[in-house]
This record gives structure tokens, sequence and C-alpha cells, in this order.
């Protein structure tokens, strides 16, 4: 009997929660970067200037929009033989090779985009977000729809927390602040700050 | 590259400890460090799970450095540290289900975690398993330590506790901000801030001395 | 960097065709042994891992599950699980198929049916509140819930443990079967805090009324979900523990 008491991973009784209660939650009130604290890296490294904010947001979206579907696959054919002990492996291992595979097909049919967005593309494979995506929506038994709703919150969500925070660090060059205060210490109180206003969406598309 | 300069020195320890502090210094593997920290034991949890990850994956790399091709050596990495994260997704299972449900889907993250590919590429890829290893293990302790700080805080405040242990008077009214998200931001950027003010009084200090002593110079 | 020369350097002067074929000092072949290799240690490992931990993890979730079950049916000496599903009852084995409900039948020391527990799970104010409630057949009533797993604020969700007048709704819920047997007669539900009615009705926490309407609508789910499964085998499960 190995998998008998699974009682606190899944196998619960979820209530079936709509397409759109998922994106919005996602995108609000447990934002993946305010609020579940994934992607902070690049969060925290490309949030200097909007230009670069953007383009690194929709990237990330289109990656983890790609993930997951991968994942989801994946997930059906590892349950199906039984084998879900490799599934983190096999989870890092395939976006990995994904996103490799994304530049090289937009590098060959859209150079453009492939310009604006390609040197991206290598930072995300490490970016907790994508993998996130995949181990949470496996974790909560989502199904197809659910699991690309959930993914493309996600990557909005990504790119709002990324927009806000450049917005808001490109007006704070201007501005006098005290030398101790600059660098990382400063992007994290305020991100402290944006995750309070953040807690204010809590409860927005949850079922009354 | 020569196996011969890179001996175990107390440095190659103390280096992940203090100067070339993860959390503090380097800034890295926010993720974790965040999300995990609010109770002191889910801090030391995540952080001995993360060391027992960072020494055996650069032990096992530094031991096949020579034989790893460069042109799939990320690949292999993230195979071999996926590896060894899933021993110790089972391992906490086995040992406390209370501390893996605390933990959540953040020990299966330990995989992106950038501390981990970022000392396996530069350091243990390098050198012998022996000075990697040490390594990474000062590097880990620095980690747990980082984890620890925030986690101490963030419970003392958040819940008046330590540890589990109440530390307050009935009075005591918990500073709830503290144990959500925002608190976790509040409590690594107002160290960050203690740290920056200390270097930077470090550095006035050791520009008055300099000065007195190029003044004397002057004066002889 | 390893020691390897830089397979760009000095391949320059080499026809295209060639490189094609030899594009550097490491071959394809040697690539894939490695990764082969380093994957089939890898696998070893993990399976190892796995083999080695697996009964210490089911005793773990043993024992979680018999202390949650406990909590709410302390006499219960004996828990079986089992699948409800359209087929009938099943002994549990592995994750639950689709469509099944995932249940646990206590048994007190005289091998009579003391209660049955099940989870529900629903979003509430941070994440997903976790419950485990008891469902006791002779009152068609449930009698208590416990959390499994929240996120809630501290200090304004979680008070569903400990609100004194919030956990006494659930002392005698009352979850009637319809007489078709498809859903309950009267869902469960959370009202607003001081209008209360009906047995079926769950007073909500002033103040934590997403929670609250949580752990009520997790209940209800699982609830609507089950019963209808359980009914007609209800009889089978009280012999449950004779054979």
């Amino acid at each position: 009997m190995p998998q008998l008491l699974n009682l606190l991973c899944k196998g619960a009784v979820m209530e079936h929660e709509s397409l759109g209660q998922i994106f919005i939650i996602t995108l609000l009130s447990s934002n993946f970067v305010l609020a579940m604290f994934l992607g902070l890296c690049p969060f925290l490294g490309v949030s200097g200037r909007l230009d670069t904010a953007v383009p690194m947001g929709i990237a990330t979206s289109f990656v983890m929009l790609v993930a997951s579907l991968c994942s989801y696959g994946l997930n059906a054919l590892l349950a199906y033989a039984g084998l879900e002990f490799l599934r983190l492996i096999s989870y890092i291992v395939v976006i990995a090779s994904t996103v490799q595979l994304v530049e090289m097909v937009m590098k060959k049919f859209s150079p453009a985009l492939f310009r604006a967005l390609g040197i991206y593309l290598p930072l995300i494979t490490t970016n907790c977000a994508v993998l996130g995506v995949a181990l949470f929506q496996t974790a909560r038994g989502y199904d197809l729809g659910q699991a690309v709703a959930f993914s493309l919150g996600g990557g909005l969500g990504f790119t709002l927390a990324l927009v806000l925070m450049a917005g808001v660090r490109e007006r704070l060059r201007l501005s006098d602040i005290p030398g101790v205060m600059q660098g990382t210490a400063l992007s994290l109180l305020l991100a402290g700050v944006l995750s309070l206003a953040f807690m204010g969406f809590a409860g927005v598309g949850v079922a009354r | 590259m020569n196996s011969k300069q890179a001996g175990v020195t107390m440095d190659t320890f103390l280096e992940g400890i203090w100067r070339q502090n993860p959390v503090f210094v380097m800034v890295l593997g926010m993720c974790p460090t965040l999300a995990v920290t609010v109770s002191a034991v889910n801090a030391l949890g995540m952080g001995v799970a993360t060391t027992f990850v960072l020494v055996c994956s650069c032990g096992l790399i530094s031991l096949m450095r020579h034989q790893i091709p460069k042109e799939v050596r990320i690949a292999t990495y993230i195979v071999i540290i996926a590896t060894f994260v899933t021993l110790v997704d089972y391992i906490i299972q086995a040992v406390s289900l209370t501390l893996y449900d605390a933990l959540g889907a953040f020990i299966q993250l330990i995989v992106v975690n950038c501390i981990i590919l970022g000392r396996v590429e530069a350091h243990a890829a390098k050198n012998p398993p022996l000075p990697a290893m040490v390594n990474a293990l000062g590097m880990g302790i620095g980690f747990t330590l980082g984890l620890l700080a925030l986690g101490s805080v963030r419970e003392i405040l958040g819940v008046g506790q330590l540890f589990g242990y109440t530390l307050f008077g009935a009075n005591f009214q918990p500073w709830v901000v503290m144990v959500l998200p925002p608190g976790g931001f509040f409590v690594l950027g107002a160290w960050l801030l203690l740290f920056a003010v200390l270097t930077k009084r470090k550095q006035a200090n050791a520009a008055i001395a300099e000065s007195s002593v190029q003044g004397g110079r002057h004066g002889a | 960097m390893t020691t390897r020369p830089d397979p760009a350097q000095g391949g320059e002067s080499v026809h295209p065709a060639v490189a094609l074929v030899q594009p550097d000092v490491t071959s394809g072949g040697r690539l894939i042994r490695t990764l082969g290799v380093v994957t089939a240690v890898c696998g070893v490992l993990i399976v190892a891992a796995w083999q080695f931990t697996l009964p210490a993890i089911a005793a773990n979730k043993k024992i979680v599950l018999e202390r949650s079950v406990k909590a709410l049916a302390p006499a219960a000496t004996h828990i079986e699980e089992y699948d409800a599903s359209a087929g009938g009852l099943k002994k549990a084995a592995g994750d639950p198929a689709a469509g099944a409900v995932r249940f646990y039948a206590a048994y007190g020391s005289d091998g009579g049916l003391l209660a049955i527990a099940a989870e529900g799970a629903s979003r509430g104010y941070a994440d997903v509140v976790r419950v485990l409630y008891g469902y006791r057949p002779e009152c068609e009533c449930i009698f208590g819930f416990k959390v499994v797993q929240m996120k809630e604020t501290p200090g304004i969700g979680d008070k569903v443990t400990t609100d004194t007048a919030f956990v006494a709704n659930f002392e005698h819920l009352s979850v009637k079967l319809a007489p078709d047997m498809k859903a309950l007669f009267n869902a469960v539900k959370t009202v607003k805090h001081g209008t209360k009615k009906n047995p079926w009705e769950i007073d909500a926490i002033a103040g934590a009324t997403i929670t609250s309407k949580a752990v009520g609508r997790g209940i209800n789910e699982s609830v609507q979900k089950l019963l209808p499964l359980l009914a007609p085998h209800i009889e089978d499960l009280k012999q449950g523990n004779e054979k």
C-alpha cells in the first residue's frame, strides 16, 4: 500500500474553480511575486527600467504557458506509468529543453521577436516562477483549462508586478535617497509596500 | 586549472558564511528565503535541506568535473541537482510531514535556487571534491544562518514565539504583518539596510584612519 | 571552465562541411554517453531513496491521518480507508480515481462504526482551506471538523479553529439527503453572523466571513459528492469490520 495516505497532498474533493476565478486570484491576490515569492531574482534584477521589464514579463509569461502545458502532459504520462518519483527531474529537464526549443523556433521564424525577447529566455530557465507553475498546478490537481488559466494569471501577474516595480524605481532614480538606502534594500522595502497593497485584493474572486 | 593551489583553507569554508553570504551579500535564492521564513523551524529545515543538496551536488560534480563535456554541463548539473532535491524531498517526508507541509513546493523549488547552480558553476566545476564540499558547506551554513536571521525575527515579531516557545506575556500584541508576505520583504530589507549602514560606517572609519595616517606623514 | 581546449578555437580554418561531420573535440557520442551515465546514476539514486523512505513516509502519513481522525472521533481504535464511486465502495489504494471520493471509516473497540471522516477543500482568503469533517450516519449530521491546512491571516481567519461559537455550528450540522438520494435536502450554507436559523446553516464569524464560508463550502461540496455515493452502502460499511 504505497501511496495509501496522501491525505495532506491531494485527493481531497476541491470545489470546482472556474477559469476566470483562478485567473483573477493568481493575477492579484495570490500574485506569484508579491504573495507567493516566486520569480524574485528577475523581479529584483530586471525591474530597473520599464522598457526591459515589459519584454521580460511577456517572455516569462509565454514560457510559463508552455511549461504549464508541457508539465500537464508529462504529469499525465508519469501518472499513467506510475513513475511519480521522477516528476521533479523530468519537469526541470523538459522545461529547460523547452526554453531552448522556444528560443530556436523563435530565432528561425520571428527574428524580430527573438531580438526583443531572446536575451531573457536563458534567464527564465532557472526562474522559480516557471517551475513553480508546473509544481503548483500538479499539487492542486488542475485540469488542462485550469492549468492554462493558472499559468496565464501567474505570468501576467508576474508582468504586472515587474512593471509596477519598474515604474516606481524609474521615478525614484530622480529623487534624493540617502546613500545607504540605495540598492537591494530599497527594492525590497518597495516590494514590501507593493505586497502590502496587493494584500488588499485578498478575497477578490472568491465565491461568496 | 591547477588543482594544486586549491587546498582547503579556513577561507574556503568561511567565504560563504560571511564575506560572500548568499542571503545578505549576494542576495541569491530569494524565493525560498522569503517564502518559508515565517518561523525559525521552517527556516532551519529549509537551510539544512539546501545545504544537503548543495554539498552533495558540489561533491559529485567536482568528482566528475573532468568527465562532463562543456557543451552539456548545465544540463548535467541540473539533472544532478534535481536528483538530490528529490532525495531530500523524500527524506523530509520520512522525517516530518509537518515540516514537509510547511515548506510545501519550496523544497522542490530548491532545484532552481541560484545559489546551487552558481556554486557548482563557479567553484565545484574547477576544484577537487574536498575543497568544493567544504566551500559548499560554508555556503550552506551561511544560507541557513541568513534564513534563521529572517525566520527568528519574523516569528518573534509576528507571533511572539521563537522555535515555538512563547517569549512574551499574554499582553503581547503580535505584529501579524511580519508573518504575512510583506513582512518577508520588510525584514530582509531591514537586515540589508543594517548591513549597509555597518559597511558604510566601517568604510568611513577606515577612511578617517587612512587620512590621519597620511596627515601624520605629511606632518613629519 | 574545464581543461578541454575550446572547440571554437583552431576549428575556424576547417571547411564547413568537415566541421559539420566533426564539429569539435567532444563528439556527439560522448555527449550522449556522459548524459546517459549521469542520468542512469541519478535514476538509481532516486529509486533507491524512494524505496528506502517509502515505509517511513507511509507510516508518517498513517500517524497523521489517525491523529486527525481521532481528533474527531477519540474513541476510534481502527480506521479503514475507502474510495466511494458510482461503482460502490472500494478499499483505497493509490490516488482516488476520477469521480471517486476518499473517505475514512472509524471503528470503535467493539467493531461498531463510530464515524465517517472525509476531506473538503475550498478557497479561503489567502489560499485553500482544507478541512477534515466527521459524519455520523445515525443522525445524518456532521459532528465536527478539523482544519488540515490553511494559510489564513493569523488572528482573523484562523479564528475558525478557536472561535467556540463557530465550532459549535458543527456539533450537529444537518446533512440529510433528499428522498431521491442524489443531493442534500438542504445544502450546507454559511450565513451572515447572527442569522443562523436552521440546522443546516453555519453562523459565520463576524470579520472572518470569507474563511467561514470557505469552511462551509468545502464541507458542502464534499458532502454533496460523498453522501449520495455512500448512502446505499452504509450497512455494508457497518459490517465492514467483522469480516
